[in-house]
């Protein structure tokens, strides 16, 4: 059978999140001085937001990133 | 008889003593979890960048020719927020944002005029969302509404956001619903038009382009220096999805304006992961894998280290690696078959490589940026992009935050 090459990349994603997942410690408010950085945000930073506005016009691929997915032509 | 009298009242005293015990801490206010209910501002951020990019594939000339552009892009957002009666939060944040570009490929589109409308335009962009949140809880829902306008494009936006954190709130959940009507100016290259005027004195009509998304996200705190986060983004455009002005030329030698198909289905999935390294490293990745039926699938990876110099102070080298196969429609100048339905000479759509690295600080000092109390934070980027169809650009972007 043959198993496509997107299959098993999604696979190896699911994989990865779900051995991080295992691997999770309940972590108490007082243990979060780290996580609360500002360079530990889970999203791309505002200063990037005109980064992701040009790499959405130059290549074909967006979203998943927090910046735009749609909305205006992009089209210069 | 007296010592009954005295018993009872002691007990009484006692009553009332027990009671006087637990009455002042019901009546007196808790400061620590009071809430002015006064609308304030929370921060404002002002973001500015400055792109330039060079090429020798422009789609406006059939994939040949100047990509020359640059583009002076500007926002500034408020956000201010207050507490209602019930102690929940309302969020309220302003933005407004203007971008002004001028693009030599654009300027192709009718050669014969000194300068024609496209060669530089101005996009004006503002957007207001409201965001109700419980404190205690973190959970969280909001509306967004959105406008932007240029010459040849407006777009009005509209989304619906919700935020679920767990009991110990280690995982979080977002869902967020996006739709953008867009009505799109069509031009077409000046030797395919027929030669009626309208709008500018040149012959246009309008098509719609609508885009509808969702997204999923689900973050993890996985231990006190490391956290994760899923997200999955499906999103469907319809409409005129084809840029008009864009030419393509046949392996017979004729000339038509691209055409694509007029629904697209996007589905990226991103994975976000952030480590704190000792006290001083902080390592940020991201990566992401797309698919759309278009035929287009990517890679991109990226990585970003910064590095926390003092308390206030860090510097961020980073790098992102793209690689992408292009869609079934792409041919290059000359190249399409005269057969084909579809047809485009965007290299933007095309296999390519891209890497993007380059160098970012950031200063937040304890006693504002150059002692300025109210400058809470500057951020400073610098990237190089460099594409393998030979594409090159740059951009610096500025954030300052005031508090």
């Amino acid at each position: 059978m043959k198993i496509s090459r997107t299959f098993l990349q999604l696979l190896g994603m699911v994989t990865v999140i779900s051995v991080a997942m295992s691997s999770c410690s309940s972590v108490k408010p007082y243990q979060k001085s780290k996580i609360k950085d500002a360079d530990m945000i889970l999203s791309a930073r505002k200063v990037q937001k005109f980064e992701q506005s040009f790499q959405l016009y130059r290549e074909g691929a967006s979203g998943a990133n927090g910046g735009k997915s749609g909305g205006g032509c992009g089209c210069n | 008889m007296k010592k009954i009298y005295f018993h009872v009242l002691f007990m009484y005293l006692g009553m009332f003593g027990a009671y006087a015990q637990t009455t002042p801490v019901a009546i007196k206010p808790d400061s620590s979890s009071y809430q002015s209910r006064k609308l304030k501002i929370d921060e404002v951020n002002l973001v500015s960048a400055y792109y330039n990019q060079n090429g020798n594939n422009s789609a406006v000339t059939g994939g040949i020719g100047t990509e020359k552009l640059s583009d002076i892009a500007n926002t500034i957002d408020l956000q201010l927020s207050r507490f209602n009666k019930r102690g929940k939060k309302n969020t309220f944040l302003f933005e407004l944002g203007i971008d002004h570009y001028t693009s030599a490929s654009s300027d192709k589109i009718d050669p014969s005029t000194i300068s024609s409308a496209s060669a530089a335009d101005t996009r004006i962009y503002p957007s207001l969302n409201w965001t109700h949140s419980n404190e205690q809880t973190g959970n969280a829902y909001g509306f967004t509404g959105s406008y932007s306008t240029e010459f040849d494009y407006q777009s009005v936006g509209a989304a619906f956001n919700l935020t679920r954190l767990s009991k110990d709130k280690n995982t979080q959940f977002d869902f967020k619903l996006q739709a953008f009507l867009d009505q799109w100016t069509v031009i077409l290259p000046v030797e395919l038009r027929t030669g009626n005027t309208g709008k500018r004195g040149e012959e246009y009509g309008t098509a719609p382009r609508n885009s509808f998304s969702a997204s999923f996200s689900l973050a993890q705190v996985i231990n006190k220096n490391f956290q994760a986060a899923l997200i999955l983004e499906p999103s469907y455009q319809h409409g005129l999805l084809a840029t008009k002005y864009q030419r393509d030329y046949f392996t017979d030698g004729s000339l038509r304006a691209e055409t694509l198909p007029d629904k697209r289905y996007k589905l990226p999935i991103g994975l976000r992961m952030n480590y704190f390294l000792g006290d001083r490293f902080v390592i940020r990745s991201f990566y992401r894998y797309y698919m759309d039926n278009w035929g287009i699938r990517a890679h991109t990876a990226e990585l970003e280290i910064p590095v926390k110099v003092n308390s206030f102070f860090s510097i961020s080298p980073f790098y992102r690696y793209n690689n992408q196969t292009g869609t079934r429609y792409f041919a290059a100048y000359g190249q399409h078959d005269p057969t084909a339905q579809y047809f485009t000479s965007d290299y933007d759509l095309s296999t390519l490589n891209s890497d993007f690295y380059g160098m970012g600080i950031r200063f937040s000092p304890p006693k504002g940026v150059l002692g300025w109390q109210r400058l809470n934070m500057l951020e400073l980027r610098y990237g190089h992009y460099a594409r393998s169809t030979g594409l090159a650009s740059n951009i610096v972007s500025l954030n300052l935050k005031f508090k």
